[in-house]
């Protein structure tokens, strides 16, 4: 199988020429290096390295799958797969009014409960605060949820789509993707569907990997 | 450690490993060997062999060693009881804990630690076999398996050993050569970059011969530079 070209750390990955310093990479002499061992891909816009592993960094806007970790007076901290953890107010969360003196917030989410969200603020020393007030949100029930490399998610989706389309209609189970490196996969063939997204992760430098995935469903 | 040996250890300018001045050891390098840990590669350079893995970026606790600002890195370095032939005493000692604090040193200017606030990463080296140079075959696997966890990095750092004996200068000194040599300097550098990270000197050097040495090392380091990237990228290379 042919592979993409992959760079390491220090590598030059090509001159500037005003272009905008996208992600992993990093400036001297206006030439661009590479931060991580990945795969280069240098836009008229931009240039970026997309790292082959590493943590999931919160960025503001990401949509990702969290899973509760404690119940507060307010609200929940929720671990996103990251060494920070994300805070979701309780006002972010329910839509209804809640009384604080009576009510218990292990109603709404309990410690263990997987939830699909937004990260609504992220600041530099990464404090995270997470929002469910968009119509995507919710709370995922049953089903199981694996971890990948969160840089892979994007090939995982395909271009517009694609991927996780095909998956999806070929196994018929409902799949969510997370951002920060978690997919969420209730259905009845979901062995199928694990196989076809772990072999997306080891094989996510390599050409031609959506006809290898196609042909793995169809048998 | 420390024996001294009364047979000449370089003779017509052939080393007792019958190896020339400034020729290593067999180098070998392997990537992701450790699959629990974030990163993890060993390197071997003739009889001494580095294990090193990568944790993190992780939560630190206790919350007052966190930096605000940076993440920070932790380096332990061990040598296994069982990587001499007079036993080790298991455990920390002076001089582990003196080679951990270098280690990340030398390791420290190639990292971007500041884009993980709070966190740490931890890097592990374990000695598995000792045969002079541990510290530096420790910085190659350990610089390794922080490119193979993905933490974001200026370049590769590469290490080598040099010193002298009986008046000749040598590169890559083996615990023999070590523990009867007149010197013996350790050099951690960023090839690509020409940047030195640590710079170590045990004995008397002169300043003619200090300059030599470094630029012997540089000469080693790039060829360690090259076998890394290629231990590096080895994984992802397409059959073709």
């Amino acid at each position: 199988m042919k592979a993409r070209n992959v760079v390491i750390p220090g590598d030059m990955v090509e001159e500037r020429k005003g272009r905008k310093l996208g992600n992993g990479v990093y400036e001297e002499n206006d030439k661009v290096f590479s931060k991580f061992l990945g795969v280069p891909r240098a836009t008229e816009n931009d240039i970026n390295v997309i790292p082959l592993s590493g943590t999931y960094l919160p960025r503001f806007g990401d949509r990702i799958i969290g899973v509760i970790e404690t119940v507060e007076v307010s609200g929940w901290f929720v671990d996103i797969n990251s060494p920070y953890s994300a805070f979701l107010p309780l006002s972010e969360a329910v839509e209804e009014f809640v009384d604080l003196q009576r009510a218990e917030l292990t109603r709404y989410f309990d410690v263990g409960d997987i939830v699909f969200c937004r990260l609504s603020k992220v600041t530099k020393t990464k404090t995270v605060q997470a929002s469910m007030r968009d119509f995507e949100s919710r709370k995922l029930r049953n089903g199981v949820l694996i971890k990948v490399t969160p840089t892979k998610i994007p090939r995982i989706i395909g271009k517009e789509g694609s991927m996780i389309m095909m998956i999806k209609e070929k196994t018929g189970c409902e799949i969510v993707t997370g951002q920060n490196g978690l997919v969420w996969i209730r259905g009845e063939n979901k062995e199928k569907a694990i196989e076809s997204i772990l072999t997306i992760e080891k094989e996510s430098h390599t050409i031609g990997l959506t006809e290898k995935i196609e042909k793995m469903l169809g048998e | 450690m420390g024996k001294k040996t009364d047979s000449e250890l370089i003779i017509d300018g052939i080393r007792l490993d019958k190896r020339l001045p400034d020729q290593t050891r067999e180098i070998k390098m392997k990537v992701g060997n450790i699959v629990s840990a974030n990163g993890s590669a060993e390197v071997a350079f003739g009889n001494t062999t580095a294990l090193a893995s990568v944790h993190g970026p992780r939560p630190l606790f206790p919350k007052h060693l966190q930096e605000s600002q940076t993440g920070i890195l932790r380096v332990r370095y061990n040598m296994a009881p069982f990587s001499v032939t007079d036993r080790k005493s298991p455990g920390p000692d002076r001089r582990s804990v003196e080679i951990s604090k270098v280690t990340r040193l030398a390791l420290e200017p190639s990292l971007f630690l500041d884009d993980y606030p709070k966190v740490t990463v931890d890097g592990f080296v374990e000695i598995i076999q000792a045969d002079g140079s541990t510290r530096v075959t420790g910085i190659n696997a350990l610089s390794l398996a922080l490119a193979s966890a993905g933490i974001p990095m200026t370049s590769l750092v590469s290490a080598c050993s040099v010193g002298k004996i009986n008046g000749t200068l040598i590169v890559d000194l083996n615990g023999m050569e070590d523990n009867n040599s007149e010197s013996d300097v350790a050099v951690a550098m960023m090839p690509d970059k020409d940047i030195v990270t640590l710079l170590q000197m045990d004995g008397m050097l002169t300043k003619e011969e200090l300059l030599h040495l470094l630029g012997l090392a540089k000469k080693t380091c790039g060829k360690i530079y090259e076998m890394q990237k290629n231990a590096l990228l080895e994984k992802y290379r397409g059959e073709e």
